[in-house]
């Protein structure tokens, strides 16, 4: 089996679950409790953070756990409006946006706030002078995601945080699931960055874990309230086997980050270097600098999406229709029709997302099976 | 840059007079401590300057230690050449090299303690300064009175040395230089920030903690623990001596007065620690008190609780608002710790309403009840003294098992 899906989800590390098990065993009392057994839990809880926070070098109070990408994005929308509602009830985010981001900010208009979707180039990026002209006095949130999920774009986002430094009361919101591991920390954590946001299971952590970079400062209304953990940003007794077994995750991701980026770059520009020279194929995924060196998205065109996937799935393929979330729902992809990509070729688009586990013989694998089905592919096509 | 020596300049203490030698001595022996784990490092205490021979130590992680020691004003990381012109220019064109990637002004700063030496002060400024004009035209200009950049040369009899880096010190006075003084560490944000300033000024701390199982719990003993050894920094090691306080707190509650029971208390506690510090030569009690914080803190309070000893009782914070002390336990890193939520011995047995102005006569009468030489003697009976060390870890016993999780 070869797993070219690694943007939808990854699989657990062994040793990242090992922890998990060791720690719903052995260490579970509540972090909140009073005695030594939950006092436990909580250095260890704490210990975990102190990692995380050192991995990315910020401080351990700046990192607050979640369930993971969709909490997190959700938290930081509806957190800055009901923090700053007050303030202003405008909201700039971009028209390629996740639907963790662009659904949140939806739910937002239903109730009064006005978003401003920026328009995209060719290759998914936003101009960084239309984030300027769209601030208003009442803008309370700029929210752009780091490297887009369906093609690979990574977005300016420190040339955003450069229009931004002059408009400090402005939360500036990162949503960063698809950026983790991918030698990108520099954009992510930037000076002008407030929030960030990310998930566990893209990186060899268990589902249900995440967590949220909070700029020291900067103010959230908890979305989850209750119990008051967290430091009262976000309530629920902590997963602690998760959230510990996530630092592990990241800890082993940081370790292999350089060695991954250069092999997942250079499977990806074996496979690009080889589809592209086909007539019937669009390459939609930039090769080089701008695009994250894990996301290859294409188009046979004249063939579905759906029928390019299952076609690898009978060769023991695995890669997607742009982003697993809105694939099964037969709805074009909101970044291709953000990119104008006309109808025809964007419902034929496919994603290829890479881990640090694939190989270059995987992608000469991909290459000789690709061959095989373009063949017959040509017969429809014609 | 590859350093060679640290060269750190006193503060206060070289206009201490005939004191000075102990001065210089004690800071000497501080550095000597703070720096003891760079084996290759010499330290040289001199009338003038201290010398921290660096001998290929990591010059970042030794100045970072030496920010933490008082006595220091400040110090410069300084490398050693050859006693020759050419020597010494080729040093200053490296430093430039690395310093410097934009136009600034600068000037050169000749210090000669070498007579024999024959280029002069005037000399070494004026050809050392027209050499590096020549060699960097663009980048440099001089200004002597408001310079970006300061090269200062020592001309030493063993040898030459540069540095352009001026880093501020902690200042105040070596510790140990003021004596002994025994600290009453409740673990609250006041007492450590008290203590610090207390070491400040030279005092060598010991720290006493009252506390009182099961009405207190053993992470509380564990944060004022951490706190000791958050502090410990400034003076390699802290003595921390554990007063058990509930049988006096029990005896207190039952026999007095609630009114009085947080006064009656606080001079249990005083005398438990001006005992204390005369047994172990002490010169002076230490508190975190700040006037008018809390009920115990008024004047009349002080007055009352203060009548049961004749030794100094000092209060580093006395007039600094909360505010303000705060912002000092944040520099110290000891306020996070501080801000733990642990029941410790000041806030259980804490009446509803005790008196903001209690009456001395009162106050003793009501002690009368009280055996009070058999509950000070079975408490100093029961002290556990344990030395701490600048980066133990109390709180987080499972450290290093908890690392092989993550």
């Amino acid at each position: 089996m070869i797993y070219f899906d690694n943007s939808a989800t990854t699989k657990v590390a062994p040793e990242v679950l090992q922890t998990y098990d060791t720690v719903s065993q052995k260490i579970w009392g509540n972090p909140s409790s009073l005695h030594s057994w939950g006092e436990n839990a909580w250095n260890l809880l704490e210990q975990a953070r102190q990692q995380i926070a050192d991995l990315f070098h910020v401080k351990p109070s700046e990192i607050i756990f979640t369930s993971g990408g969709s909490e997190g994005d959700n938290w930081v929308i509806k957190g800055t409006a009901m923090a700053k509602h007050r303030f202003g009830k405008h909201i700039i985010t971009t028209s390629v946006e996740h639907a963790a981001v662009r659904n949140p900010t939806q739910q937002l208009k239903d109730l009064g706030f006005d978003i401003t979707y920026l328009p995209v180039d060719k290759e998914g990026r936003i101009n960084p002078a239309d984030v300027k002209a769209a601030i208003r006095p009442d803008t309370i949130l700029v929210s752009i995601m780091a490297v887009n999920n369906e093609i690979g774009t990574i977005q300016p986002i420190k040339e955003v945080g450069e229009i931004l430094k002059d408009y400090p009361n402005i939360h500036y919101h990162v949503d960063a699931v698809q950026a983790i591991g991918k030698g990108l920390d520099d954009l992510v954590f930037s000076d002008r960055v407030d929030f960030a946001t990310f998930s566990g299971h893209k990186f060899h952590a268990p589902r249900g874990t995440g967590f949220v970079f909070v700029r020291s400062g900067r103010k959230l209304a908890p979305l989850v309230a209750g119990g008051g953990q967290e430091r009262t940003l976000r309530s629920g007794t902590e997963n602690t086997p998760g959230d510990v077994a996530m630092a592990r995750a990241i800890r082993l991701v940081k370790e292999n980050e350089a060695a991954a980026v250069k092999r997942e770059q250079a499977i990806k520009e074996r496979i690009y270097d080889h589809i592209s020279k086909f007539d019937h194929v669009h390459m939609i995924s930039g090769r080089d600098k701008g695009f994250a060196p894990h996301i290859l998205c294409f188009a046979i065109e004249g063939v579905r999406g759906e029928t390019i996937v299952h076609a690898f799935e009978d060769q023991n393929i695995f890669i997607s229709t742009t982003s697993a979330c809105s694939s099964k729902k037969h709805s074009e992809a909101g970044t291709l029709a953000a990119m104008k990509v006309p109808d025809n070729i964007a419902t034929s688009a496919v994603r290829i997302s890479l881990g640090d586990q694939n190989t270059l013989e995987e992608a000469d694998q991909f290459n000789k099976v690709f061959d095989q089905l373009y063949a017959g592919f040509k017969k429809i096509i014609e | 840059m590859e350093y060679t020596e640290i060269m750190v300049r006193y503060g206060e203490l070289s206009t201490k007079g005939h004191n000075k030698k102990n001065f210089i001595d004690r800071l000497g022996a501080n550095v000597r401590k703070a720096l003891h784990r760079f084996e290759q490092v010499k330290v040289h205490a001199q009338r003038d300057r201290l010398h921290v021979e660096l001998n290929g130590a990591n010059y970042d992680q030794v100045m970072n230690r030496l920010k933490d020691v008082f006595g220091i004003q400040n110090f410069s990381p300084s490398i050693r050449v050859d006693k020759t012109f050419a020597a010494t220019a080729a040093a200053a064109v490296k430093m430039v090299q690395e310093q410097v990637d934009h136009p600034i002004t600068f000037k050169i700063n000749t210090r000669r303690s070498d007579h024999k030496f024959p280029i002069d002060t005037f000399e070494m400024n004026d050809r050392l300064g027209g050499y590096l004009l020549q060699k960097f035209p663009d980048l440099l200009k001089v200004d002597v009175h408001h310079p970006d950049l300061t090269i200062r040369v020592e001309i030493r009899l063993n040898g030459i040395f540069l540095s352009s880096e001026t880093i501020q010190g902690a200042g105040g006075l070596p510790v140990g230089t003021a004596g002994k003084g025994m600290m009453m560490l409740s673990g609250g944000i006041d007492s450590p920030v008290a203590a610090y300033l207390g070491m400040k000024r030279g005092v060598s701390m010991e720290m006493v903690h009252f506390f009182s199982p099961p009405y207190t719990s053993p992470q509380a003993l564990a944060k004022a623990k951490q706190l000791t050894a958050k502090l410990a920094r400034y003076s390699g090691s802290i003595r921390f001596i554990q007063v058990p306080f509930a049988e006096i707190q029990e005896t207190v509650k039952e026999k007095v007065p609630e009114g009085y029971l947080m006064t009656v208390q606080r001079r249990m506690m005083l005398r438990l620690a001006a005992a204390l510090t005369m047994k172990r030569h002490g010169l002076a009690i230490f508190n975190g008190e700040s006037l008018g914080q809390v009920a115990s803190q008024t004047m009349e309070s002080m007055l009352v609780i203060n009548d049961v000893t004749n030794l100094p009782v000092l209060r580093p914070v006395l007039s600094f608002d909360k505010t303000e002390i705060i912002a000092l336990a944040k520099q110290i890193d000891t306020y996070d710790l501080s801000i733990l939520p642990y029941e410790d011995c000041c806030t259980v047995f804490t009446p509803p309403s005790p008196k903001t102005k209690p009456n001395l006569e009162r106050t003793r009468k009501y002690e009368q009840r009280l055996d009070i030489d058999g509950l000070i003697k079975r408490a100093l009976d029961g002290i556990k003294i344990t030395e701490i060390h600048n980066g133990e870890d109390f709180l987080n016993q499972n450290e290093d098992v908890f690392a092989e999780l993550l």
